[in-house]
């Protein structure tokens, strides 16, 4: 278990993190879900990997955390609730730099958006394993994916940076 | 995905790209983009675009930070204060965790913890040192602190992800031909396994690391990401 621990954690807390947005919170959460692992391992089928459980518990949890606190929800101004001190898309791109303007419009993508970016581009997730962890259609990945980008390039566009695509 | 026989649709093939990017498409699906890819310039194109993607979502999910040492505290805390109620019944499974969760056997795991994560990286370590041993190359890496690897902790690196299909020798000699040296991993997570490379034998700028990082990964395919790191 402390294994399990040692290599999930850091992961699942910055899975988390994008959901709620606040690191406090986010530490909180991911005890809770590591004391779940724990009270439930005897449910873990092996038909997943386990980071692929993990991450659809601590996305069970944040969603429920944030339901139990009316005020905040899963949208959009989340992205501001990490403190960031960095430029806007369009100031970074007056300093000529992309990739921080990039950076800057994928944490103001949605919340929906961001999360499967997240799975896909940082946590290595398949498109089976991302339909498990949100609990949506494999086709319905793809789509979310592809919006999520399309979107993402619409952002660069209106700061200034046009990708040519879609 | 489509798992029959039938050819993808263009549409199809490009809404792949992103897992192409990211090694987790089945070996059928990579190889059909990959056909794509080789006869359609644009489709190449895009993939670079979900590349640049990927670098900065790596990026910025990296620079979150890592959580404080009262998220494990407060587990096992919790978890003792469990065990003092009631012992939960487990069958099968991961049952066999709860029974390591102990104070005593925490203790002793978090120990094992770093064995396993040092034998892992030794396992890597030993297989890229046993391939250099047989091409002759005088290649080392630090995933385990022995006299051999001593001082690739300075230096300049990179984050780099190396292509599923690339073997251990072409790695080996791609890295020789590069000066660089594997210091670390790969990053638990996922399939693809991401490497903490040395990319350069000095501390270099911001502006040049990045230059570095861009040269390395555009100068093979056996490279599919690359981005600067600390």
């Amino acid at each position: 278990m402390q294994v399990l621990f040692a290599r999930h954690q850091v992961r699942v807390y910055r899975f988390v993190l994008r959901l709620v947005g606040n690191q406090a919170v986010a530490e909180d959460l991911i005890s809770e879900v590591f004391l779940d692992v724990w009270r439930q391992a005897d449910r873990f089928e092996g038909r997943s990997a386990v980071s692929t459980w993990l991450l659809a518990i601590a996305r069970f949890k944040a969603l429920s955390s944030m339901r139990r606190k009316p005020d905040e929800e899963l949208d959009d101004e989340m992205a501001g609730a990490i403190e960031d001190a960095s430029d806007d898309p369009e100031v970074a791109v007056q300093k000529k730099d992309k990739g921080a303007a990039l950076r800057k419009c994928l944490e103001v993508l949605s919340a929906e958006h961001r999360e499967v970016i997240d799975l896909v581009y940082y946590h290595e997730k398949s498109v089976e394993e991302v339909a498990e962890i949100v609990g949506i259609p494999e086709a319905t990945v793809k789509t979310r994916m592809f919006y999520a980008r399309k979107r993402l390039s619409e952002l660069l566009k209106a700061a200034g940076i046009d990708r040519g695509w879609p | 995905m489509n798992k029959t026989n039938q050819k993808m649709s263009a549409e199809d093939i490009e809404a792949l790209l992103p897992w192409y990017a990211a090694g987790t498409l089945e070996p059928r699906e990579a190889d059909e983009v990959e056909a794509a890819l080789a006869a359609d310039m644009e489709l190449a194109r895009r993939l670079e675009l979900v590349r640049e993607e990927m670098t900065e979502a790596i990026l910025l999910n990296e620079a979150l930070g890592v959580p404080s040492a009262r998220v494990m505290e407060n587990l096992f805390k919790a978890i003792d204060k469990e065990r003092k109620i009631a012992r939960p019944p487990v069958r099968g499974g991961l049952g066999w965790l709860t029974d390591l969760f102990t104070p005593r056997a925490f203790a002793f795991a978090a120990g094992a913890a770093v064995i396993v994560i040092m034998l892992q990286a030794g396992v890597i370590a030993k297989l890229v040192l046993q391939d250099r041993a047989e091409t002759g190359s005088s290649f080392e890496t630090a995933s385990a602190p022995t006299p051999a690897t001593r001082g690739f902790e300075i230096g300049s690196f990179a984050l780099v992800r190396f292509a599923p299909q690339a073997s251990i020798a072409d790695i080996s000699r791609f890295l020789d031909s590069r000066d660089a040296v594997i210091v670390d991993g790969p990053r638990p997570g996922g399939p693809g396994g991401m490497y903490r490379v040395r990319v350069a034998r000095t501390y270099v700028s911001k502006d040049e690391l990045d230059r570095l990082v861009k040269e390395f990964q555009s100068s093979s395919n056996l490279v599919t990401m690359a981005v600067p790191t600390e």
